[in-house]
């Protein structure tokens, strides 16, 4: 009897052992697996959207949003008078982002900033918050959403080249705000001006529309996500001259705030007086 | 003639919720919207699946309360009334699962000593209580990473892309691999139903002096552990993992098998003893 009960015994641990030992193996597998499929960086997401890492925790991947953009009543083609495809899609095998989460590409169909922002209330899950895109006075604002930022690549862009090109200029919903025009002298003709295009990110929304607008072969503006088209000066550059920077800085004690580079490693005099690799 | 009552229901509510899932996004319709993950009804109420609420729970985000109760009431309805209905009646999965099973029986692969045996039908128990821990770990509703369910499903509504690959790989699995394979043994949201409606009201009744012993429910059945008092007792398939398909009442030819209500079926029990 004795033996027997403790050959189950055994049987059990060996058992117990085994399911454990397969559950962490599947573990490994099922948590690298979707580490690498949340991986996607460069992905635009719908207006009011959370920041990326916390928007993939809360996203359900019901397609309310992508249902509402795409049966909006606006969504209507002016000249045939029949629906537009929508702007955000919910992310398939293929495309090599979270399956099931909504984005949009600017190029294809760019976020048309609705007034009533249909996509962003029906959320369920609060992946889309609706505070972040309302005003002050309780209404949805869609200028307040940030969906990512225009950047410009001047050596594609024609109207760094000085031909006449407002395109992205004239499509911003924003327009004279998010993108303007500034003028430069044409100092290879002499007698002609450059309009060139600036992007204003305290503005822009990340719409899109001027990528869309872009008339050259690949868009020579285009959205990026904000967090990739941004980079931070560091709380020990303040503005001397602005009051409101200065704000930033607040009563901490100057002494205290340090941005730590690579670059800080070494001394000024290092700097100058030795080749510094970094 | 067999009898494909039961097996025609479950195609026209399958199919039929598809339509309107895919109407909404078509042609916004407004009957019932969104996915399995998450949905509305009619406009107003909300519908959740409590497991892929439980995923995002376990990543740490507070979710919003319409997927709470939507969660809820879903919870509510197959714990009441439907105990894993979900898996046969709504998941079209189940019709890919159910091809792949009835191809076997064609093809006489189950004759055949070629049925692995290497999956327990309690892996899923163990995958659904992963698949949390994985959610927390990762910071993504681990289990919607992968889920055939809803690739399949929004495949169905927003266009399939490559993700019909896994559809694909659902099928082979369950025709080459291990009978009832996804369904039965590995689908850890099936497991999350199989415990939520354990006790619901809606249950297959077994009349033993009916039987005839002929054995074609537990031919049929998906699950067929839970047809274990087949010409033994006559009492309801309690089982949780019993997914209320009702194969087996259209198969039966003896009439021993039908669908009754929990607790009246164990009052029956009781007069006769």
């Amino acid at each position: 009897m004795a033996k027997s009960s403790d050959n189950s015994r055994r049987k059990f641990m060996a058992t117990t052992l085994q399911s454990v030992g397969l559950t962490a193996f599947a573990g490994v597998l099922w948590s690298g697996y979707s580490a690498e499929a949340k991986a996607a960086k460069l992905v635009l997401r719908p207006p009011g959207a959370l920041p990326e890492e916390d928007f993939l925790k809360a996203c359900i991947k019901c397609g309310l949003c992508a249902e509402a953009c795409v049966n909006r009543d606006t969504n209507v083609d002016k000249e045939t008078g029949k629906q537009r495809p929508g702007t955000l899609k919910m992310a398939k095998g293929g495309d090599h982002k979270l399956v099931g989460t909504p984005f949009f590409t600017p190029r294809d169909v760019p976020c048309y900033m609705c007034d009533d922002i249909p996509c962003v209330p029906v959320c369920p899950s609060g992946a889309l918050s609706e505070a972040s895109v309302t005003d002050e006075k309780g209404e949805l604002d869609i200028k307040k959403a940030r969906m990512g930022l225009a950047v410009v690549h001047k050596e594609s862009c024609v109207a760094f080249w000085g031909l006449q090109c407002d395109a992205c200029y004239r499509a911003c919903p924003l327009m004279d705000e998010a993108i303007s025009l500034e003028y430069q002298k044409n100092d290879r003709t002499g007698k002609h001006a450059f309009l060139l295009p600036v992007v204003h990110s305290d503005v822009c929304t990340g719409c899109g529309l001027c990528e869309k607008a872009c008339v050259t072969e690949k868009a020579a503006i285009f959205v990026l996500p904000t967090d990739y088209a941004t980079g931070k000066a560091g709380d020990h550059y303040v503005k001397g001259w602005d009051k409101k920077d200065q704000l930033r800085v607040g009563d901490r004690d100057m002494d205290k705030i340090e941005t730590k580079t690579k670059r800080s490693e070494e001394t000024p005099v290092d700097y100058l007086n030795k080749e510094i690799a970094y | 003639m067999k009898k494909i009552k039961y097996l025609l229901l479950r195609r026209f509510t399958q199919i039929g919720l598809l339509v309107l899932y895919f109407g909404a996004n078509a042609y916004g319709w407004n009957i019932l919207k969104g996915t399995f993950g998450s949905s509305v009804l009619f406009g107003v109420i909300p519908l959740a699946d409590p497991y892929t609420t439980l995923q995002v729970l376990a990543t740490g985000f507070v979710i919003g309360s319409d997927v709470l109760l939507g969660a809820a009431i879903i919870t509510l309805f197959y714990f009441v009334i439907g105990g894993r209905a979900f898996c046969s009646w709504v998941c079209p999965i189940n019709m890919v699962t159910d091809l792949a099973n009835w191809l076997r029986r064609v093809l006489k692969l189950d004759k055949e000593e070629v049925n692995y045996r290497f999956l327990k039908r309690s892996v899923r128990y163990w995958l659904m209580v992963l698949g949390l821990i994985v959610s927390a770990v990762v910071g993504v509703a681990a289990f919607e990473v992968l889920s055939p369910i809803t690739i399949m499903q929004r495949g169905i509504i927003f266009g399939f892309g490559a993700g019909i690959s896994v559809v694909i790989a659902i099928f082979l699995f369950d025709l080459f691999g291990v009978k009832n394979g996804w369904c039965g043994h590995v689908c850890p949201l099936g497991a999350a139903y199989s415990l939520i409606g354990q006790k619901s009201l809606i249950r297959v009744k077994h009349d033993h002096d009916a039987c005839t012993a002929c054995m074609e429910c537990k031919v049929v059945c998906p699950e067929n552990q839970v047809l274990w008092m087949i010409n033994k007792e006559s009492v309801s398939v309690t089982d949780g993992e019993c997914t209320n398909c009702g194969r087996c009442i259209d198969v039966c030819g003896d009439n021993a098998l039908e669908f009754g209500i929990r607790a009246m079926a164990q009052k029956q029990k009781e007069a006769t003893a």
